[in-house]
């Protein structure tokens, strides 16, 4: 007997995901890019 | 290729072009999935669950692609010795790492409903799987190089190593009988109907974008890291 699956429950939870995790790459990778080049310049001082 | 190596050329560039690429990325990426969640068909076998495609295919690809640019990069710094070479095989691997996982994990979503199983040990599942292996260990690889001292000669011939398993990967679904279906988008050409065709290239182009962006972002970061260090031991000598 096939179970019934709701298919929302896939799509939503993939679309989450991959939403959530590029935005924290992306996010991350500026800030992370941010603060590295701003120690770069205080130890010029 | 030789002229865009010097770091001063390079971060000249790459100052109005990361955030060039993250903010398109970003904004192509948004209304690919938009369009995707709430504009495309349901497809007549696989109902609602295709709209995974939109983010499953885009995450394969870039899975695949940043160990392409690590060995690319690896194969520029062990030939030129191009000192933002391994850099940029650095700066690729994080951000492939993220999408080969996202590739498995909406892989996995999207099997449950379409084959009634999260996970099968086939072919290309377990290639891809190897790849975010080898990705770990490239991570965990170039970190040690840089903490402990060492040659950055070691993690090139890794990534160069490692790039025989994205040929296996892209053949997989042809070689080996796979619940996994053939290749999407191929350089001949798609079977898809247009209204997924069009919004998988908007995808899998917004997505590209923004891995551009956060490799130029990373590489960024750790050009400073280098040059900071260097400017610290330099003072440290003087002193």
């Amino acid at each position: 007997m096939r179970e019934a699956l709701d298919p929302w429950f896939f799509v939503n939870a993939a679309y989450a995901l991959a939403i959530a995790a590029t935005m924290a790459l992306a996010g991350w990778s500026w800030l992370a890019m941010r603060a590295a080049e701003r120690r770069r310049e205080e130890t010029r001082a | 290729m030789h002229g865009f190596a010097n770091p001063a050329r390079f971060l000249r560039i790459a100052r109005w072009l990361t955030p060039a690429l993250l903010v398109s990325g970003l904004v192509l990426t948004a209304v690919a999935l938009i369009y995707g969640y709430f504009l495309a068909p349901a497809e007549r076998l696989q109902g609602e669950t295709v709209r995974i495609l939109f983010v499953h295919v885009p995450t394969a690809w870039l899975g695949m692609a940043g160990w392409i640019a690590i060995a690319v990069a690896s194969f520029v710094e062990l030939v030129w010795r191009h000192p933002l070479a391994a850099l940029a095989a650095r700066g690729a691997a994080v951000p492939g790492a993220v999408f080969a996982a996202l590739c498995l994990a909406s892989g996995s979503l999207w099997g449950r409903p379409a084959w009634g199983t999260w996970w099968v040990w086939d072919g290309r599942l377990t290639s891809m799987l190897v790849l975010l292996f080898l990705y770990f260990g490239y991570i965990a690889l170039a970190g040690a190089i840089q903490r402990e001292g060492g040659s950055s000669r070691i993690p090139a011939i890794f990534g160069l190593v490692g790039a025989v398993n994205i040929p296996i990967i892209h053949y997989s679904v042809l070689w080996w009988n796979s619940l996994h279906q053939p290749p999407s988008l191929t350089t001949g050409g798609s079977a898809m109907a247009g209204p997924f065709l069009w919004g998988l290239v908007a995808s899998t182009l917004g997505f590209t974008l923004i891995f551009g962006g956060v490799v130029l972002a990373r590489m960024r970061a750790l050009l400073a890291e280098v040059q900071a260090e260097a400017r610290l031991r330099r003072k440290a000598l003087e002193a």
